[in-house]
Order: C-alpha cells, then structure tokens, then sequence
C-alpha cells in the first residue's frame, strides 16, 4: 500500500468517525423535510356568449373529482418538524425526504472531492470532474431543447403537437417566422453534417449565417450600448452643483463632484490614447498614454479585488453548506433552533 | 471553390447585411429578432455536435482501456442520465397554468429527477470549482504581485484598497480617522476609486472593445476577413 493510499484511508476513517459522532450528538445532521400537497384540476366545459364550447380548468379540493392529479414537494426547515413531532409523534404532514438527504449528502461529497484537489490531485476529484463534464454538458442540451427548439423550432413547425403537450396558450406563428425557423431547420441539419466523413462543405454554410448573423448583431449593439452610451455618458456636462440641505448649493460637494467628473473624462480620453496604436506613444501622445496606463492599473487593481471577493463570497458559500446544511454545526439563520 | 469559399462568403455578408439594415428600417426592424431566433436555434442544434464529440472521444477511451478509462465511463454515464430525464421530463408534473399539458411542467425543483441532478450535483461541483479558485488567485497574486515601478504599486495598492474597503477590515483599520480625513477611510477611498479611476478605465476598456468589435465586424460583411473560412485569408 503506498503512502498516499494509506493516508486517504486515515482521512476517510477519521472523518467518517467524527460524521458518526456528530450524528450520534445533538439534533444530529444532514436531513432535509418535506411537506406535501396534494394538487388536483377538473375540467370544465361552458359556452361563450357565441355559443361556442370553450374547456377551462378549475383546482378543485382536496378528495375532489378531479381530471389530473398530482403531488408537489416543498422543502421546510427542520425546526418545523422538530415542533410537528413534538405536538404529534405520529403526524405525517411533515417527512424525512429520502431523495433530498441523499442528494444533499451528495452535494456534500462533492463539495469535499473537489476541494481535495488543494491537497494533490486523486481519485475523487478525478470523479467529481467527470461528473460534472458529464452533468454540464446535458444540462445545456436539455436547456437548448425545452427553452430554445421547443417554443422557437416546434412551436413553428409543429404548432398543433407544442399546443396539445407543452403550451397551450401558443400564439400562431407569421409566415416570416415560419420560413425563418424552416431555415433554421435546413441549416441546423447541415451543420451536424459535419459529423459525416464526407462533404464538410456542408456544415460551412450553417457557419457562414452564424459568423455573418454575429458580425452583424455585434456592430449594432456594441455600437449602440457600448460606443454611443459610453460616449455619451462621459460628454455629460463636467461642472456639478450639488444642492445642500438648505436648497443652497453646496460648494464643498460641487468642487468635489466637479473634480471627479474631470478626472473620469481625463481618464477616458487618455486610456483611450494608449489604445491608439498607430501613433508612435512619443511627447505629448506618450505622457498622455502614461497616464492612461495609471487608470486602466488601477481598473485592473479594483478588477482583481472584485475577483477575489467574489471568489472568498463563494468558498465561504460551500463553507457555510458543509456547516450549516450538511453538518448542522452553525445555524445563522435559525432553522433548527 | 465555389461551395467551399464563395457561397459561405456570400451567406454571411447576405445574413449580416440584412441583420445590419433592419436595425436602422422600422418596417424590417422584426428581421432582425427572426434572424436572432434563427441564430439560437443553430446554436441549439449545433449542441448535438458537442454531444457527439463528447460520446465519441469517452467511448474511444473506454473501448481502447485507455488509462483513466473509469472516469470516461462516469462522463457517459452521468451525460446520459441528465440527458435521458431532462429530454424526456421525467417526474415533471404539470403546471398550474396548463393542468391538461403533460409535458407543460417546469423542471426546476428539486422535486424532479433533472431539477435534483442540478441542485445536488451541478450547483455544488461548479460552486466549489469556482471557490477553489480564491486559493489559487491568493496564491498566484502572493507570487507574482510584486511593488517594483509606479503602475505595479497602483494595481497593487488598488487591490488593497477595493478588498479592505468593501470588508470590515477596512472600517476597523480607518475607523479612528476624525471626520474631516473621512475621505481617506478605507470604506470611502474604495468607493471614489470605483466612482472616477474604475469608471474612466472601464469606459475606455469598453469604447475600445465596441471599436474593435466593430471594425471586425464590418471586415467579415465587406469580405475583408476571410479567415474564419479556413485556408487563410486570400
């Protein structure tokens, strides 16, 4: 056995004696409840003022006739058990949700494996990094099909099926948009040419409208709200009066505002000068990039601060899920006590 | 030749021409949603590729025992099973609006078998990657920052600021400044540097991309750029 075998089995014993304790103490850990309610619609058939049959759909009571039936599951604080149990041991309002408890134990096996890789890389951050190509890469395919084909392609194409199973309240379609999704139906078709071992040429068509649809779009909206909406903003008048308590313009304040929109249109202008780069950065071009360059260093500063706070807000995130979801060891938002 | 360069060529400045125009006429203005919808829809379709590529290159591996092999298994395992229950809607319920849809049903809770893959295996795995990285952006920035000239000292010294000023920290270091040095507390400096250095550079960093992103863009619909057909620009 190598050392490094051995000294994940000693982690593993260790931390799997400590879980059993923790969950031999106190209220225990790592449980999720549910309450459930039970949904049911009937059908119900009337006539317009023309007359015609028109179906709409009622929720009608709990033991009601009913037409669809189902049950929906919502998570509730493990406080709101403790206090059901303690009213009625034997109520079942309130349960242990079986699935919930193991995916949270999941999550926090994950959240473990992949912070195993601070150590050396192993065998369950490998696992955890194939879970999540895997879990990823479906996810966004499902999104694409049931957010993007279904209301846009479907919806189009097969306008009747999309109505009867997914939306029936579907508008229908113009011939603009039918010919449009038609058209991406042609050319979606031949870029998954592409994985045929003849006529690449195929899937470079579908390319081209993507690259030129892209080209396209991008000029407009950067153009529009990013060149024009900057521009615009930092051309505002630089002069601020900033009215005081008593009405009165307040000259500490405006001296201030003032000096801060100047510095931001010195600070456009001149960070803009060192992006010119097909005038050599020499005498007043150069000392203007200089200063350019001091801006865009202490965007990159105030950048990499944002970074790493955002970072830290994340870690203390699953710190706070292993200790307070999982592990019930903090409770800062009082769901158990 | 023809169907290689030419036709592609003429798709894109057709397709972004259009796209282009109907930004500017008011009776072509739904051309242009109707080609962004167009666009997605590709984009949607063109993920079956991805997925083929991911199947072809894990079951390669499986089928050669390549090392690693276990963990091409866990891909394709843990593709399919999201795939399979996310497609087909598995344990969805309908919705309240559309009692009579079966498939009308969102898939969001954790109630559902997509909803319980996403909450308790994806949220967790991409959270906790991208909290990792606080380690190795701490670690990297304790090697690398270094004060050595003027503009190093302000990206660093910038840094500081922003981190202490938006923490306690910040109010427990300047806190016993008197009123009058108010300005120079912490919680304060980092806000002015947002407010005007911050505002300045990123108004800068943001016209530049727009003009950049523009010149490109008008390179590739007047056939300038050729490039993205392969071969090199002719």
């Amino acid at each position: 056995m190598n050392r490094q075998r051995l000294t994940w089995i000693v982690i593993g014993v260790v931390f799997a004696g400590l879980l059993v304790v923790r969950g031999m103490t106190g209220q225990g850990l790592g449980r999720v409840y549910v309450q459930h309610e039970d949904v049911a619609y009937a059908k119900v058939e009337t006539k317009s003022a023309q007359g015609a049959p028109t179906v709409a759909w009622k929720r009608v009571a709990e033991g009601g006739v009913a037409d669809v039936r189902w049950q929906e599951w919502s998570a509730v604080p493990p406080k709101a058990w403790f206090e059901a149990q303690a009213k009625d041991p034997r109520q079942s309002a309130i349960t242990l949700s079986w699935p919930r408890t193991i995916g949270l134990w999941l999550a926090a096996f994950f959240t473990l494996a992949i912070f195993s890789f601070l150590w050396a890389d192993n065998v369950f951050y490998k696992f955890a990094e194939a879970t999540v190509v895997g879990v990823s890469a479906a996810y966004w395919m499902v999104i694409g099909f049931w957010d993007t084909l279904v209301p846009k392609l479907f919806a189009a194409l097969v306008p009747a099926v999309v109505q009867a199973h997914v939306q029936p309240s579907l508008r229908p379609v113009d011939d603009v948009q039918w010919w449009s999704m038609a058209l991406a139906l042609v050319l979606g078709g031949m870029m998954l040419w592409r994985l045929a071992p003849r006529g690449g040429w195929i899937g470079a068509w579908p390319l081209a409208f993507i690259v030129g649809v892209t080209a396209g779009l991008k000029i407009v909206s950067h153009v529009e709200s990013d060149l024009m909406a900057q521009g615009l903003a930092t051309m505002e008048s630089v002069v601020a009066v900033v009215p005081g308590a008593d009405g009165a313009t307040d000259v500490g304040a405006s001296v201030w505002g003032t000096l801060a929109n100047l510095l931001v249109v010195v600070g456009v202008l001149s960070a803009l000068t060192y992006f010119l780069f097909s005038v050599e950065h020499k005498g007043l071009v150069g000392g203007t990039a200089r200063v350019g360059v001091w801006y865009l260093m202490i965007t990159f500063g105030a950048a990499f601060g944002f970074t790493v706070m955002g970072r830290i807000a994340l870690l203390a995130a699953r710190f706070e899920f292993l200790f307070d979801d999982w592990l019930w060891l903090i409770d800062p938002n009082h769901l158990r006590a | 030749m023809v169907l290689t360069r030419l036709i592609p060529l003429w798709i894109a400045i057709v397709s972004g021409v259009a796209i282009l125009v109907s930004a500017f006429i008011r009776p072509m203005e739904s051309w242009g949603e109707n080609f962004t919808d167009t666009f997605n829809v590709i984009a949607a379709i063109a993920s079956v590729l991805g997925a083929g590529s991911l199947l072809k290159a894990n079951l390669a591996k499986v089928s050669r025992r390549d090392a690693g092999w276990g963990f091409a298994l866990v891909v394709l395992g843990t593709f399919l099973i999201t795939l399979v229950v996310g497609l087909g809607k598995i344990g969805v319920h309908p919705s309240h609006d559309f009692p009579q849809a079966d498939f009308g049903g969102k898939q969001e809770s954790a109630d559902t078998p997509f909803g319980w893959i996403y909450e308790f295996a994806m949220v967790p795995l991409t959270s906790t990657m991208f909290a990792l990285l606080a380690f190795y952006v701490a670690s990297a920035a304790f090697r690398a920052f270094r004060a050595k000239n003027l503009e190093a000292s302000l990206l660093l010294g910038t840094a500081f600021v922003i981190l202490l000023g938006r923490t306690f920290a910040g109010v427990v270091l300047t806190g016993w400044l008197p009123d009058w040095a108010s300005g120079l507390r912490l919680e304060n400096l980092s806000v002015y540097v947002m407010q005007v250095f911050n505002t300045a550079g990123n108004r800068a960093i943001i016209i530049g991309i727009a003009l950049g992103v523009a010149a490109t863009s008008l390179r590739i619909l007047l056939g300038v750029d050729r490039s993205w057909l392969g071969g090199g620009e002719r």
